[in-house]
């Protein structure tokens, strides 16, 4: 199993009421797996029709990509800058 | 240059970085708060960055547009926390050798912000506040009553 971090921005911070949370993952876990587990935890925090964007390592991460012990994890509501 | 400030933008920065002999022109966007969505009155907007991501990208965005359009600098501000109406929250200087592709490549370099940056908008009105773009977050009534049966 691996602990990772997960930091949560604007609408998700929100919505969690924390900026940032533990998980507890099997090793080998991809992005996909975290965010099952990130809408088990906090069903509130986005429709299950609409994707939770995750950023590793402050850069986008696909689905697919695997996650390593140690990685920054944050989920990135929809960006409206400007 | 890239800034992500908390303090107010000076346009004048920026223009400065990027203003150089080899160059013919100079634009500048200017992003200011608005006192209005529709119909209802904005007091005052705040903005959230995720700071390490949004440097990054606000940086790779910089180099995208010089690489694709031949420029010598492009120089980027941005503002966090709370900013008042009318005040600017984004500041945009392209250098460039010819006026064309300045304004191609500031027009470019805005959307590119307002897409890729993990910077966050939250409108503060008389009766509540509202997150910017997030409308496709509003959960459904079965949504609702889903998460209700649980």
């Amino acid at each position: 199993m691996m602990q990772l971090t997960v930091r949560l921005f604007a609408l998700y911070r929100e919505r969690a009421g924390t900026k940032e949370f533990s998980l507890e993952l099997p090793g080998g876990s991809t992005v996909a797996d975290l965010t099952d587990a990130v809408r088990l935890r906090y069903p509130r925090l986005a429709p299950p029709d609409v994707k939770i964007v995750v950023a590793v390592n402050a850069d986008y991460a696909e689905p697919e990509e695997i996650l390593h012990p140690g990685d920054d994890v944050c989920l990135i509501p929809p960006v409206s800058g400007g | 240059m890239i800034e992500l400030t908390s303090q107010p933008l000076d346009p004048e920065k920026f223009t400065t970085a990027v203003r150089r002999g080899t160059n013919g022109a100079v634009v500048t966007f200017l992003g200011t708060t608005r006192d209005n969505f529709e119909g209802k009155r904005v007091l005052t907007l705040e903005y959230e960055a995720f700071d390490e991501m949004a440097v990054k990208k606000l940086e790779e965005v910089r180099q995208e547009l010089m690489a694709e359009f031949g420029l010598d600098d492009l120089a980027i501000g941005h503002r966090t926390g709370a900013v008042a109406i009318g005040e600017i929250s984004l500041v945009v200087a392209v250098g460039s050798p010819h006026r064309k592709e300045g304004f191609y490549a500031c027009h470019k370099a805005v959307d590119r912000i307002k897409e890729v940056v993990p910077i966050w908008k939250k409108e503060v009105y008389e009766d509540g506040s509202r997150w910017v773009a997030c409308e496709d977050h509003e959960f459904s009534h079965e949504h609702e009553a889903a998460l209700e049966r649980n």
